[in-house]
């Protein structure tokens, strides 16, 4: 995490090796130095008013949450006013404590692996159905553009609208879903309030959410094949699965590696899904990290700044290491990202 | 589970289907039609129902308009939306203002420092609410700034100033470099170079970004939960949680909220989404 306060920068740039930091799309009039100078100079002015914001809200805080994570701070020994009464700071620095406990206890490992549970059926699920589908309106048939049209639908409704519609149709005494279920003679399902039930609902919702966004991108990728691929495969006699195999499947690499690391890093940090349906429960059953770092912040008593900050680290180290190891793997495959 | 859909064994030219083939794919896509879409339906006839109908599986029982007025009379409905949208227009403008020439200058010059940048710029999108949540709690708690839409507005910066330089870049990355240089023939510096003729070329691009931003800020659930208290400042997402508690669900105001907040949003949004696939798909492969 190098975030470069600017000013030092703006200096250590325009001192830099100018032969190295040569632009590629200037002019022809300028000299090599002077115009790299003024390259570096008016890069780093461009760049600037980011930096110092990435530095002030983004680098602080972040910096804070990772000293918080090393003390024992809660609600009531952190800095804080009652009345005209300002009460100072008292808690203390207590080193790698806070880690040690998250990784040796079960609370953690244990949300750990519904989280990831979690993330790989959304993931998978997600892309299997946009898969199919986007390969479906690839196809020329007659009313495409509305099928394509109504498959968007749940991508372009707010997010915490449509959970608070599925909690409408989840509803357990009242909900539609129930009460189709009754017509048809079948028992009340526990959507939400039962362990197991409420873990297959939150995934449905989640990939209820998640597939257009697929489907749109693999759609984008399918069209981005050319038809004669297709049309040489077949006049070779290549049946639909062998084409699909050796022509759809490579030729959507790029995008599908893109979005499934995206969509990796979106559900993992899922947040408005789990507290919106659940709010983690029934018990703690469909909390994942990042609901469960948020309920020892703002939802126990006292809020456990420490243990949140430390969740906070772990989770962003876990994705980062991830996104690292994921791309190590599609380099090593040949594929420029 | 990954398979064609059903496909033409015996075609004898493409595009050509069997009418079997023919009426499964159709009937595939009718049923995950109807999954998509019944949802937000569902809603948006029980909003029509008298309250008390609210949950019956009637499609429309005595059509009325009553929880509309009633959210809009009773509820602070108007105030949240109110506050949703300053706060979610101030965080685009700002976001979109701070990060456009970061976009251009990351696309364009190479400077020592680029690459930490962009992998600064990269990494942000992967932090959890989680990280930040509590330091910025304890923030703007010191500054006074909790349960104002200032407050809010800073903190959805940190989720919408990386993005907006990421995706734009992507966009000037698309605009040819041939036209930055006649630029400097033309004895413009960088910056008239950028503002004079890439900004007008990259209007699409922002307008996408915005409206990206917009909706990212528009949705937020977890700061605005936390941050925000009250009705007078809470925004839609964290008041729609007062009609479904723990105690209880009040779904006439509910779905009637939920289709005001989701058709202006669902209209806009499928008018604008061939832009957005290609503008995410920018930003992200040619990273």
């Amino acid at each position: 995490m190098a975030v470069d306060t600017s000013s030092q920068s703006v200096a250590k740039a325009a001192g830099d090796d100018v032969a190295r930091g040569r632009s590629r799309g200037t002019g022809h009039r300028r000299g090599p130095v002077k115009r790299s100078l003024s390259t570096h100079w008016y890069a780093w002015a461009m760049v600037a008013p980011v930096v110092v914001v990435i530095g002030v809200i983004i680098g602080y805080p972040l910096v804070r949450g990772i000293w918080l994570s090393l003390t024992d701070a809660n609600e009531r020994n952190v800095e804080r006013s009652i009345g005209v009464n300002h009460i100072p700071a008292t808690y203390e620095f207590v080193g790698l404590d806070n880690y040690a406990d998250a990784l040796t206890g079960s609370q953690f490992l244990g949300t750990l692996g519904w989280t990831l549970v979690w993330t790989v059926s959304c993931v998978s699920v997600t892309f299997a159905l946009g898969l199919v589908l986007a390969n479906m309106l690839n196809r020329k048939m007659a009313g495409r553009s509305v099928y394509r049209m109504l498959l968007i639908l749940p991508w372009a409704v707010p997010g915490f609208v449509s959970v608070f519609a599925w909690r409408f149709l989840y509803d357990e005494r009242r909900g539609i879903l129930n009460q189709l279920l009754a017509g048809g003679g079948i028992d009340a399902v526990p959507w939400l309030n039962d362990p197991t039930w409420a873990k297959f609902s939150v995934i449905a919702v989640n990939v209820w959410l998640g597939v257009p966004f697929m489907m749109v991108a693999l759609l984008g990728g399918l069209q981005s094949i050319p038809g004669e691929m297709y049309e040489a495969a077949e006049m070779d006699g290549a049946n639909a699965w062998q084409r699909f195999r050796h022509i759809t499947l490579p030729g959507l690499r790029s995008v599908s590696t893109t979005v499934i690391l995206l969509s990796t890093i979106w559900t993992f940090n899922m947040f408005p899904v789990i507290f919106l349906l659940t709010r983690g429960g029934p018990g703690e059953a469909t909390q994942i990290l990042v609901t469960q770092a948020y309920k020892f912040s703002f939802e126990i008593s006292p809020r456990d700044y420490a243990q949140s900050s430390t969740w906070g680290v772990l989770i962003l180290i876990l994705l980062m290491v991830f996104a690292a190891v994921y791309r190590r793997v599609l380099r090593k495959q040949g594929e420029v990202w | 589970m990954v398979t064609t859909a059903p496909a033409p064994v015996h075609a004898p030219r493409r595009g050509r289907r069997s009418p079997l083939a023919s009426a499964g794919l159709h009937l595939t896509l009718i049923v995950a039609s109807v999954i998509a879409v019944f949802p937000v339906l569902w809603v948006l006839l029980t909003s029509l129902k008298p309250a008390r109908y609210a949950t019956t599986t009637d499609f429309v029982k005595e059509p009325t308009l009553q929880n509309y007025t009633n959210l809009l009379s009773d509820t602070p409905f108007l105030t949240w939306f109110g506050n949703s949208l300053l706060v979610a227009a101030l965080t685009t403008v700002l976001g979109v203002f701070v990060a456009s020439t970061t976009g251009y200058a990351v696309s364009r010059f190479r400077f020592a420092g680029k690459r930490g940048l962009m992998w600064t710029l990269l990494i942000t999108q992967m932090f959890p609410v989680a990280v930040l949540i509590v330091p910025i709690y304890n923030i703007m708690s010191s500054m006074g700034l909790l349960n104002t839409s200032t407050g809010l507005v800073i903190t959805y910066l940190t989720i919408a100033v990386p993005f907006c330089a990421w995706m734009m870049k992507g966009f000037f990355d698309t605009i040819p470099k041939e036209i930055d240089e006649s630029g400097y023939v033309d004895g413009l510096t960088p910056f008239g170079t950028f503002w004079r003729l890439i900004l007008p070329l990259a209007k699409p691009g922002i307008a996408v970004t915005a409206f990206y931003s917009f909706i990212t800020a528009w949705g937020e659930v977890a700061y605005a939960s936390a941050f925000m208290v009250g009705d007078e400042n809470m925004t839609l997402a964290g008041g729609l949680q007062k009609f479904v508690n723990q105690y209880g669900a009040q779904w006439g105001p509910m779905t009637a909220a939920s289709v005001l907040i989701a058709v202006p949003a669902a209209l806009v949004f499928l008018f604008a989404q061939r832009h957005l696939v290609t503008g995410m798909s920018a930003g992200a492969v040619k990273g």
